[in-house]
């Protein structure tokens, strides 16, 4: 049966999918532009799994159909689909292997194809915000379940008994009355012709006959292929005629090319031709900046050529942005009122009466993803035709976006995922897409468009930069009675609409509005900050400087008062409990239903006690050496981490051990949510230590990795120990690839104070230790 | 013209001199496992090995490795055994997979160079190649497999 590329029964599952009239691919994820109609499928009935999720209300929703996902070739191969990006966390492994689980296939007759990307037919396909699993745990199951059903059918048909004497066991149907068995391939054209079976009826493995859910025991699918240099990523794409571009972009955010002299690029060897890109005014969500494209017969020619242009630019409105001057400005509105965002009891009134008020202002500056590959795309547009290949975290959005930039309809555009070298936000705007597609339009031919590292560094989706003060007033007792958060930071949202000085709910919502202690004077503002550059999603988001300001409190707090960093960290954290947000007006929660996601200080409290547990809380170190701990929620999901540290007398940092337990809910590979949190713990290491983005007349300082410096073996911790938390029953799965980077830079810096008496508030930590 | 052997194939090249060998490598010759990550031999993502030696092929011109050996991640192993490689493929070290090339031609580079490393002199051999992804512990691990046998 050839279950995929049945377009006509795409809408086989119509009675599970409702139009509705809600934002168009929200950009717009969460910023509320109405307008437009989205496919939701609400396929997980609370009856049937005990618990929703907010897949659903996501750009097209969620497909649940095995003949969009599933083929069955007559040899027995099983193809499936992996519908979302693959940018290391494993995902193009884990959800079909989820689909295998549930079918009973032998995972090794399973082939994995890429989705191109299409969300009509398979669904939303935005990898980002640690939702793969979270959203299609249930979702991917069912469709095994469906695919195993009409197999068995199919089975029990040929056989003439009734379906239930039959039973799907690794890659065959089997009778076992008469002892008769069909594999898979000699069913697969009977099965196709069975009718779906609707969700509500299907019946899912018990988590104790998983032969590869929860076990670990599967490598990547892209193993080999990596290792021995055949795995395709963007770059990789070649076309017979293609031409290589790069392009000299303009270096100030809203600057705008004024002329440029091409005579000298057209004397290098290999350039053929320079010719203008056209950019969009800022903001405009993620279209090109435009400027100039050198077009060569191979990348070195052309950024030889680039080298040789003469521009002039007109630096625009933001040719002032300096970061200095930036940061003042950020400081001093975080010392004033600003628009309260949550409010319980009345801070300031307890603030005034405390008998104690610490005060932190907490500095985080702007990030780059430096991801391995920098951004890279190949677009071949033929007509009004456009076929793309790129590394995207969103194929269904740059779908879209290649569509709008181009004028041509959405049903003309092929957008083809590559594996990604790394994303970490940076690759859910897909500009580079765009810049190739126009090229190409243009030249008439397939054009690569290959960012260099000081492209990525000088034109991309910064991190935002931010200050976060706290004050924390403490009653005689030494027990905290009132908390005011202030945070103020450029929005995401300013990339998406001028004007834009407030954070956007979703970013209030990573860490400040849903801050867990039980306090009773609570007081959340954001105060105004105006964008002079593209901010973007950067793995983990406002959860970085949030987790960093708000557990270094807790390490200040339990240094004020002379105690135990953990103890005090549970003391606040306080009785196990659901935490109430009824001040919130618009509490994200990273897009979940509360009621199937809410802030639980139980699994919080677990996570801190089983890493002081494993991780060896208040074990004696070595002198230099200090202990910190950080616990966080984000994604849904709960961490702890606890970073050993030791500061030698120079001021040099090595990290003997990290340990980190996580809460992930409901989980499908725990080697993967390893490997993730290694990875996190490395990036974590890399902003607090090192990550600093600055600008000055507007230009971004930072260059390349010299300058821009991330983590290298030789400063890595020596071991990253990672337990994972056993799921409860029923216990819905939630984020891994982003939740493990926030707690890490507050437990490093809580474990320096505990070495060396030295509190750090900025980061990142650079000389401040060598004094 | 310039003529270089690569993994065994003899390759000409009559363009720039100066074409750094990482472009000639993949535009030209069509060998991309080879990567880009910073053309500044400061990542390592574009690392090959020239005789016996690792190189960063983003700064090396296709002139200076005129009558040489070129091997690349493509030619390391006939079917992607060499120990390096089974090692990465058993202690699982990719996350993204970018970097790794660079890492194994490296870290087989390494024990061509040394066949017994520590964990410091492996630790001190990796520094150039970044991993983004932060896969360092496992890569230390593999290539420590590969040294005792995989
Ligand atoms: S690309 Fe050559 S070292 Fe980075
Ligand atoms: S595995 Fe992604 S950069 Fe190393």
């Amino acid at each position: 049966m050839n279950f995929i590329d049945n377009p006509k029964k795409l809408r086989g599952f119509e009675k599970h999918v409702r139009i509705e009239k809600v934002s168009r691919r929200s950009i717009l994820k969460g910023l509320g532009v109405t307008g437009g109609f989205v496919l939701a499928a609400p396929v997980m009935s609370r009856q049937a799994f005990a618990y929703e999720t907010g897949a659903g209300k996501m750009p097209h929703g969620v497909v649940v159909d095995p003949r969009v996902f599933v083929a069955v070739a007559p040899d027995g191969i099983v193809t499936i689909v992996a519908h979302r990006s693959e940018m290391g966390t494993g995902v193009r492994t884990s959800l079909p292997l989820i689909v295998a689980e549930e079918m009973e296939a032998d995972w090794s007759k399973v082939k994995v194809q890429q989705a191109h990307g299409d969300e009509v037919k398979f669904g939303n396909q935005d990898t980002d915000g640690s939702r793969s699993t979270r959203h299609y745990l249930i979702p991917m199951r069912q469709i095994g379940a469906s695919a195993r059903i009409m197999l068995e059918q199919a089975a029990a048909k040929r056989w003439g008994v009734p379906a239930t004497e039959v039973k799907a066991v690794n890659h065959e149907v089997v009778h076992s009355a008469s002892g008769r068995k069909l594999g898979f391939g000699e069913l697969a054209a009977d099965a196709a012709k069975e009718s779906l079976p609707s969700v509500d009826s299907l019946k899912l493995k018990a988590p104790k006959d998983f032969r590869y859910l929860t076990k670990g025991q599967i490598s990547i699918v892209d193993l080999h292929d990596i290792t021995t240099g055949k795995a395709g990523y963007g770059a990789d794409v070649r076309l017979p005629g293609m031409k290589y571009a790069v392009i000299a972009r303009p270096p100030v955010t809203g600057g705008k090319l004024v002329s440029f002299d091409p005579a000298d690029a057209m004397k290098v060897s290999g350039v053929e031709k320079v010719m203008q890109v056209r950019g969009w005014p800022w903001p405009s969500k993620f279209q090109p900046l435009g400027g100039v494209a050198v077009i060569a017969r191979n990348t070195g020619a052309a950024i030889k050529g680039r080298d040789a242009l003469k521009i002039v630019w007109d630096d625009g409105p933001n040719g002032k942005y300096e970061s200095v001057a930036y940061r003042k400005e950020l400081e001093e509105a975080a010392r004033k009122p600003g628009l309260v965002v949550r409010k319980e009891g009345d801070a300031d009134a307890a603030l005034k009466s405390a008998d104690k008020v610490i005060v932190g202002e907490y500095y985080v500056p702007h990030l780059a993803h430096v991801s391995m590959e920098p951004p890279v795309a190949v677009a071949d547009v033929k007509g009004d035709k456009a076929e793309i290949w790129a590394p995207v975290q969103s194929p269904g959005g740059t779908r879209e976006d290649v569509a709008k930039t181009l004028g041509i309809p959405e049903e003309n555009v092929t957008v083809n995922v590559t594996l990604l070298g790394g994303g970490f936000g940076r690759k859910s705007k897909c500009d580079y897409a765009l810049e190739a597609a126009l090229l190409s339009k243009e030249l008439g031919a397939p054009v690569k468009v290959q960012w260099t590292r000081e492209d990525d560094l000088h034109n991309g989706f910064l991190h935002t930069v931010s200050v976060e003060r706290i004050e924390a007033g403490l009653d005689k007792s030494g027990k905290v009675i009132a908390w005011r958060h202030r945070s103020v930071a450029p929005s995401i949202a300013s990339t998406f609409a001028a004007g834009t000085v407030h954070q956007a709910s979703f970013e209030l919502g990573m860490g400040l509005v849903d801050m867990p202690f039980e306090i009773a004077n609570i007081s959340c503002e954001n105060p105004e900050a105006a964008a002079y550059t593209r901010i973007g999603w950067f793995r983990s988001v406002s959860n970085i400087p949030r987790a960093f300001a708000v557990q270094s409190m807790v390490g200040e707090i339990a240094q004020a008062t002379g105690r135990d960093q953990k103890d005090m960290l549970l003391e606040l954290i306080g009785s196990p409990r659901i935490v109430k947000l009824a001040s919130v007006k618009d509490l994200w929660n990273y897009g979940e239903p509360y009621d199937s996601y809410p802030i639980d200080t139980a699994r919080l409290r677990k996570v801190v006690e089983l890493v002081a547990e494993k991780g060896e809380w208040g074990r004696q170190v070595p002198k230099g050496h200090g202990l910190g701990i950080a616990a966080h929620r984000s994604f849904v999901s709960y961490i702890a981490t606890i970073v050993e540290v030791a500061v030698d007398d120079k001021g040099k940092l090595t990290i003997p051990r990290v340990d980190t337990a996580i809460d992930c809910g409901t989980f499908v590979n725990p080697e993967r949510i390893q490997s993730q949190i290694e990875g996190a713990a490395i990036m974590g290491l890399s902003l607090a230590k090192y990550g600093e983005i600055t600008f000055k007349d507007g230009k971004v300082q930072q260059k390349n990795y010299d300058d821009f410096p991330v983590i290298r073996m030789d400063e890595s911790p020596l071991v990253t120990n990672v337990h994972i938390v056993p799921p409860g029953p029923d216990t819905p799965p939630s984020g891994v690839g982003e939740p493990g980077v926030p707690p890490f830079a507050p437990a490093l810096i809580n474990a320096i104070f505990a070495a060396t008496g030295k509190r750090i508030r900025s980061l990142p930590i650079g000389k401040q230790l060598e004094a | 013209m310039i003529k270089i052997k690569i993994n065994g194939q003899e390759q000409s090249w009559d363009g720039d001199p100066d074409l750094p060998l990482l472009w000639f490598l993949r535009d030209e010759v069509g060998l991309t496992g080879t990567k880009f990550g910073c053309g500044q031999a400061l990542c390592g993502a574009c690392t090959v090995i020239v005789d016996k030696e690792a190189v960063r092929s983003c700064i090396t011109s296709v002139n200076d490795v005129a009558g040489r050996e070129v091997t690349t991640i493509e030619g390391l192993h006939p079917n992607g055994d060499h120990p390096v490689q089974k090692a990465w493929r058993q202690v699982n070290v990719p996350q993204c997979g970018f970097c790794q090339a660079g890492q194994i031609m490296q870290a087989a580079a390494l024990l061509m160079d040394n066949a017994k490393p520590s964990h410091d002199q492996i630790r001190e051999a990796m520094a150039g190649n970044i991993c983004r992804c932060g896969c360092y512990q496992r890569i230390e691990n593999a290539v420590h497999l590969a040294s005792t046998g995989v």
